[in-house]
């Protein structure tokens, strides 16, 4: 996007792939609404558990023909933990589909999209700490990264003075955090069912399972082998500095309610027709366990102003 | 198979080498590693004495320099790099790609390790490392099975290192901010999880508190051990329970599969603990040396000796020992 000198540097917005295991008609319902939402860019897929097939490799790639249809640009995310070689079939499928982009959850999905000799996207989940990693992965292919969610303004101003030519900054912008992974299914342990036979009990839980201290504190919210945050990540208030840092994309996870409010939130502070103060207000019922941005400052992660 | 013990400082590294270590493995003393504990690891000096009494006696040196440089703190893993080139390590145990790349181009004769911090737990990534910088070795994360363990080592040119013993970390190395997310420090930017700094106890009238950067991670009641208070290993609560949430305080222990580890072509087992005393580390080396060789020696008559469980429960976290993921049936 050319713009002179004088005009302010707007993001573009995204919606992440939904974390969550949420049913076929919810998928369906979800996507369906989405085209009409006010996002650039939509990346979809499953990124946390094989298991979970509400929708199929064929049912994605439809709904990315239908909303890429509808305007967008789509990216189709990739599972974060590989392990199992039926998840490294699933995995060349994808980096091979031939049409849209992919983003790499895993080094894994990175190697196979080297082979494929296509541009990439790389998640929160890939470790770009520095410029010598996001200039090894720049010669590879990338043309997008997203900023590890632990990582503060301070490491991302150093990054965006220096990235190099071509490579587009994103950052997780609004949602909870993805914080942990593990071969263990929490979600079935916290039903006592062992994970072989999890019933796929993350169904029953659209938005995870919340996990508190013993004095009743928020902490973090189980989402089958996935830990997320229980506070939600709001980076809104901090927008001007975004801009200021010429973050190219700003990332909105989907939650199971009111996704489309918190993307009207921040279509309208970048459009200028409201400001952060303003649209925060509306904002604040929808994070169940409060608001948090201690990672973009430098601090726990769990903190907030 | 290859037994690489934790030196956590130079009495640990001998303790190692003297009870059958082939390899130990160490850490610079600062954030470079991720055992970035106060008081622990080596100096310039100290490392070079450990380097000489290990070559004397025919054990090899690895440098683990596994954390996650940003562009602040980019310089010093430069110079860790250097230095441990220097000092003519025989690998370096690397986590960052950027760390490596420059490694590679800088040092292009040392060998280079793959850490478990990098969380490869696929050939294909694997393949990205081995075809970029030529890494000769990889430590897989101790959530994969020992069938997903066996089928890396079947598609993979690259040597393959588990870990056998120690702390267990549930979620996959790497990528787990649970520390940062509490307290503001992670492996991956600091090298420690749950760092000492930001742990508070307290006696209460609801039993003795410990603190992560203020979170509450547990309560015990009178007569309750109260471990370290890692943040993945406190209890919490989940709709009306209240219950180790995430993860017990248990050690990992695979002596049981010992002879499938070997069989199948796994090429070095890792003891983890650079934090823990030179007591344990002669221990444990002790006790994994003689499995290691009886089990070489004859692997269809293999059985665990009970008195070789009953030492390694006794130096366990939690006292309980579990074998992880390895076991895991499903896939």
């Amino acid at each position: 996007m050319k713009q002179d000198a004088l005009s302010v540097h707007n993001p573009r917005l995204a919606l992440g792939p939904v974390p969550y295991y949420w049913s076929r008609d919810d998928l369906k319902a979800f996507y369906a609404r989405a085209a009409g939402w006010p996002v650039e860019i939509v990346y979809l897929g499953e990124t946390v558990c094989s298991k979970r097939r509400s929708f199929s490799t064929g049912d994605w790639l439809e709904t990315a023909q239908a909303l890429q249809d509808s305007g967008k640009e789509v990216v189709l995310s990739t599972l974060a933990l590989i392990e199992a070689e039926s998840e490294l079939k699933s995995l060349r499928r994808l980096c091979a589909n031939g049409r849209f982009s992919v983003e790499a959850n895993d080094l894994g999905a990175v190697r196979l999209l080297i082979d494929a000799g296509v541009p990439f996207v790389t998640g929160p989940t890939l470790n770009i700490y520095n410029l010598g990693t996001l200039r090894v992965l720049a010669r590879s292919g990338l043309r997008r990264w997203v900023l590890p969610v632990e990582l503060s303004r301070a490491t991302l101003a150093e990054m965006q003075a220096a990235r190099p030519e071509g490579v587009q900054t994103e950052v997780l912008a609004y949602g909870r955090l993805p914080l942990a992974l593990s071969a263990r299914c929490f979600t079935a342990r916290s039903r006592n069912l062992p994970k072989d036979d999890c019933q796929y009990c993350c169904l029953d839980y659209p938005e995870g399972r919340l996990v508190a201290t013993q004095e009743d504190a928020p902490f973090v919210v189980l989402n089958g082998i996935q830990t997320l945050s229980a506070t939600t990540c709001n980076l809104l208030p901090h927008l001007d500095e975004l801009r200021a840092l010429r973050v190219d994309v700003l990332r909105i996870i989907p939650q199971a309610n009111q996704t489309e409010r918190v993307l009207g939130a921040f279509a309208a502070c970048l459009a200028g027709t409201t400001d952060p103060e303003s649209a925060a207000e509306p904002l604040a019922g929808l994070a169940p366990q409060g608001f948090a941005d201690g990672y973009w400052r430098g601090e726990a992660g769990i903190a907030s102003v | 198979m290859e037994l690489v013990c934790p030196a956590g400082n130079l009495p640990s590294l001998k303790a190692a080498v003297e009870n059958g270590a082939d390899a130990v493995y160490m850490g610079l003393r600062d954030d470079t590693n991720a055992r970035h504990f106060p008081g622990l690891n080596f100096d310039e000096k100290r490392a070079r004495q450990g380097i000489e009494y290990a070559r004397a006696h025919g054990a090899h040196v690895f440098m683990a320099i596994n954390t996650f440089p940003q562009p602040a703190g980019w310089k010093r893993w430069q110079r860790a790099v250097d230095s441990a080139a220097h000092l003519g390590v025989d690998a370096l145990i690397l986590a960052d790609i950027g760390v490596m790349d420059y490694a590679a181009r800088r040092w292009p004769e040392l060998p280079l390790h793959l850490s478990v911090q990098a969380s490869c737990t696929n050939y294909e990534s694997l393949r990205f490392y081995h075809e970029l910088f030529g890494i000769r070795r990889a430590v897989v994360p101790r959530v994969l099975s020992l069938a997903q363990v066996q089928h890396i080592v079947e598609h993979s040119q690259v040597a393959i290192e588990v870990f056998g013993f120690g702390s267990l970390c549930v979620m996959v190395e790497g990528r787990c901010l649970l520390s940062s997310y509490a307290a503001g420090k992670s492996p991956n930017t600091y090298g420690a999880c749950s760092p000492a700094e930001a742990v508070t106890w307290e006696e209460t009238p609801a039993g003795l508190e410990s603190r992560l950067g203020g979170l509450l991670t547990d309560r015990y009641g009178p007569g309750e051990d109260a471990g370290y208070p890692t943040i993945c290993k406190g209890r919490y609560r989940v709709g009306e329970s209240t219950y180790y949430a995430i993860e017990e305080p248990t050690s990992l222990n695979t002596l049981d599969l010992l002879p499938e580890l070997i069989a199948s072509g796994v090429a070095a087992v890792k003891i983890e603990g650079r934090q823990r005393s030179p007591a344990y580390v002669g221990q444990v080396a002790r006790i994994w040396r003689q499995a290691i060789d009886a089990c070489r020696a004859r692997p269809q008559g293999f059985r665990v000796r009970e008195d070789w469980s009953r030492e390694l429960a006794k130096v366990s976290e939690g006292a309980q020992t579990t074998l992880g993921a390895y076991h895991r049936p499903w896939q």
